[in-house]
């Protein structure tokens, strides 16, 4: 059989070796049948151009190839980014937060493909997503124990990031850490506060180092120390990184680890609920959500996700999805009618040139105005802000940056702070939203008392980005385990809201 | 049917052996080896026994790193801060200068030491060369007690990073020459932390791979450090690496001018 195989392959070989007086010159053709004539016969009849039947039957035959078994292709068009039917998560929000909390999931699950984590993200490009809009920064003076811990462990895994999410055989990845430090700049009224923080952050084993003024115009000469009475430097783990990076580098790990990513905004959630009655005969009711529904992007329709767990990591827009949970909703006096205090609030960044500024080791300034700025690359170029006083709190409708901003509210603290900002050309600006937690400005971090299976990892009130790393591994040891262990906290969960005990964080930007 | 099926597995096997032009040594990579660059990635993708043997290989490498990169914290206790800092340097094939000193102290046999370190003890250490050595962030842990240190070799270590220099504030008082030759991974983000740094006199840059714009980089280092000499760049490292020359054009549009003169004037009359 074989050998009768291989003489047929070797023929034409075989047959040439046997016509040694075969003409050399006559090129050798391959056999072909000419073209049919069923094809020439419907040729003149068609209207040209109207119908290639060549192309058609090209067509047939992908769709033919498409419909075998082992691929996806399917009759109905099912678009691509469908979330599965049922998840063991649901991750809402594909900002950073959410990315990190799916990929400490998938690293703490005890075995491969043990728990199936969705995370439903409506927009892919992350226009309006403030992991990318952000300044970058990372810091630990604060003056929460907390929020001290939260940024270490951020910046120990930046250091190693490469241990967490690099791939075999890949480049590096570069989150292009700038370790500039904070500078934080403290009038008169603010120094005892200032050292009182410095106390705590030290006490948490961060450098920071206390500055006279004689001292910062010692180390800084471009910078006018009027009206400063104490500054506070962080000498190790501050600067800032690239933020795109980072939640490219935690996607795509997370991504190969086996999460799902949804295109899709969650609009609306089903609850089961359960009555119960506490010993003084009042009804509580304890709802559950089952089920996700997942609307995709430029359709009505609605797909549903069968899930035992949800966290909410909407950023701005978690007291939304918190709403469709009930929460929020019910009547006064009840415990249902405390909401999720999460709003968007937009904030500006400008950048501009100024080449007679401040050189390569410019700080993150903070002054004691609250005007923040930082150096951008090599050529002279600078970013900052501030943030707009209660009263002045812009429109958040859109992402439009207002110009005349910079010119009345933050120049003018800058050009006092920094001289040489007296001439600077602003080169481009622009806005993104803190997801601002009006009630005291610290995350809201743990399940809710009466949905729970609703984890809350939002209000982080601009901090977000330098705390998702660690938030993400607290909160899937919460849901895994059952307990903190990395960090404790237990003081930033929800219940604090209802008890109306406020967390008040004193090192707001 | 199973021999074609083999021939045409063992082809796309063959096809890793070639050579891809995507991966030639134009790429910023270094270049990895056959075995390295395609074979074991082609594993890896495919069975995950491989993945997990890769794996595993990578965190023992990483594990070796920080074995080698602990602190000598018995030393330290008994015999302190500087014995232990040098005992380091040592295991980690470097040298160290006690004050007082002329020549650097190193060591061949890293078992049995030729000197006994402890008539050392109470001198304070002043130079540490770490050239060519595995030191990371953590190793650098075991040096920032260090009181005295006046010089600083960190030249062509593959694993310092611009954390590791974000961690040399601890010596601005007193550290004079800190040299960072070579160091494949420190960039112009880390050198702007070397601000700290109030007393140094000489900082060596030379063949920094990740460092852009190296003359601007040199102006502003010398900017942010007006006592020390920064040696290494050339102010006009990036201008060289320009192939065009101005001179030469400058001529020739001038002679084109010219030219087109000389031109000009004989068409007019004719």
């Amino acid at each position: 059989m074989r050998g009768g195989v291989m003489f047929g392959r070797l023929r034409p070989l075989v047959a040439a070796a046997g016509r040694p007086l075969a003409n050399p010159v006559e090129p050798r053709r391959q056999f072909r049948t000419g073209e049919s004539r069923q094809r020439d016969r419907f040729r003149g009849y068609e209207p040209r151009g109207s119908w290639d039947f060549g192309k058609e039957m090209a067509e047939f035959r992908k769709k033919l190839k498409e419909a075998l078994p082992g691929s996806d292709w399917n009759p109905l068009g099912i678009s691509k980014d469908l979330p599965p039917e049922w998840a063991d998560i649901v991750i809402v929000g594909g900002g950073i937060i959410g990315w990190s909390v799916a990929f400490w999931l998938k690293m703490k699950e005890s075995q491969r493909n043990a728990i199936r984590v969705v995370v439903v993200e409506r927009d892919l490009q992350y226009t309006k997503a403030s992991t990318v809009l952000s300044v970058g920064g990372i810091r630990q003076q604060f003056s929460l124990p907390e929020n001290i811990k939260m940024s270490q462990f951020s910046a120990e895994f930046l250091r190693s990031i490469n241990d967490y999410l690099g791939f075999f055989n890949e480049p590096p990845i570069d989150v292009q850490f700038n370790p500039m430090g904070y500078l934080f700049l403290a009038s008169e009224d603010g120094a005892a506060v200032l050292e009182e923080n410095v106390k705590i952050q030290r006490a948490e084993a961060a450098e920071v180092s206390l500055l006279s003024p004689a001292q910062l115009q010692k180390k800084f000469p471009w910078l006018n120390t009027d009206g400063v009475a104490l500054a506070s430097y962080g000498l190790e783990n501050e600067g800032w990184f690239d933020p795109w990076t980072l939640l490219n580098a935690l996607r795509r790990k997370a991504m190969s680890m086996g999460v799902f990513q949804s295109l899709g905004e969650v609009m609306s959630f089903h609850c089961s609920s359960t009555e119960m009655v506490t010993e003084d005969g009042e009804l509580i009711n304890f709802p559950r959500i089952m089920v996700a529904n997942v609307q995709m992007p430029d359709s009505i329709e609605y797909s549903p996700i069968k899930c035992s767990i949800v966290v909410n990591a909407a950023g701005a827009w978690s007291g939304r999805v918190a709403e469709m949970a009930g929460i929020g909703t019910g009547p006064p006096g009840s415990l249902e009618e405390i909401r999720l205090p999460v709003e968007p609030k937009k904030r500006y960044v400008y950048v501009w040139n100024c080449p007679e500024g401040p050189g390569l080791e410019t700080p993150m300034l903070i002054d004691t105005t609250g005007a923040y700025f930082r150096r951008e690359g090599l050529g002279g170029n600078y970013l900052g802000s501030i943030s707009p006083t209660e009263d002045e709190e812009p429109d958040i409708q859109d992402l439009e940056v207002d110009h005349e901003f910079f010119q009345e509210k933050v120049w003018p603290k800058l050009a006092h702070r920094v001289p040489a900002f007296e001439s600077l050309k602003v080169k481009s600006s622009w806005a993104g939203y803190y997801d601002y937690n009006t009630f005291d400005q610290n995350p809201v971090i743990g399940a809710h008392p009466l949905v729970g299976n609703l984890y809350f990892a939002s209000g982080f009130s601009g901090h977000g980005l330098q705390h998702s790393l660690a938030v993400g591994k607290c909160i899937t040891e919460l849901i895994l385990e059952g307990e903190y262990k990395t960090i404790d906290l237990g003081r930033f969960s929800f219940d604090r809201l209802i008890k109306g005990e406020q967390i008040l964080e004193k090192n707001i930007i | 049917m199973a021999a074609p099926m083999a021939l045409r597995r063992g082809g796309r096997l063959l096809s890793l052996l070639r050579a891809c032009p995507r991966y030639s040594s134009r790429s910023s990579r270094p270049a990895a080896g056959l075995l390295k660059g395609r074979i074991l990635p082609y594993l890896y993708d495919r069975f995950y026994d491989m993945e997990a043997f890769i794996d595993f290989g990578t965190k023992l490498t990483g594990w070796n790193l920080e074995r080698k990169n602990t602190h000598y914290l018995r030393i330290q206790e008994k015999y302190g801060d500087d014995l232990a800092a040098a005992v380091f340097a040592l295991m980690l094939k470097g040298g160290v200068r006690f004050r007082g000193q002329t020549e650097w102290y190193r060591e061949h046999n890293r078992k049995r030491f030729c000197v006994d370190l402890v008539n050392y003890q109470g001198v304070p250490l002043e130079a540490a060369d770490f050239s060519g050595s595995i030191i990371s962030y953590e190793g650098l842990g075991s040096l920032v007690n260090l009181k005295a240190l006046k010089h600083l070799d960190l030249s062509r270590c593959p694993n310092v990073d611009d954390w590791c220099l974000s961690r040399l504030h601890v010596f601005g008082e007193t550290l004079e020459e800190l040299s960072l030759a070579g160091c494949p991974r420190v960039t112009e983000r880390g050198l702007g932390c070397l601000h700290h740094l109030e007393s140094l006199r000489r900082l060596d840059v030379s063949d920094l791979p990740s460092v852009p714009c190296k003359g601007l980089v040199r102006i502003l280092l010398e900017e942010m450090l007006p006592q020390c000499e920064v040696v290494g760049i050339r102010y006009d490292e990036d201008e060289l690496t320009l192939p065009i020359e101005p001179d030469v054009h400058q001529g020739q549009t001038e002679l084109l001018r010219e030219a087109a003169r000389v031109q000009k004037t004989r068409e007019i009359p004719a």
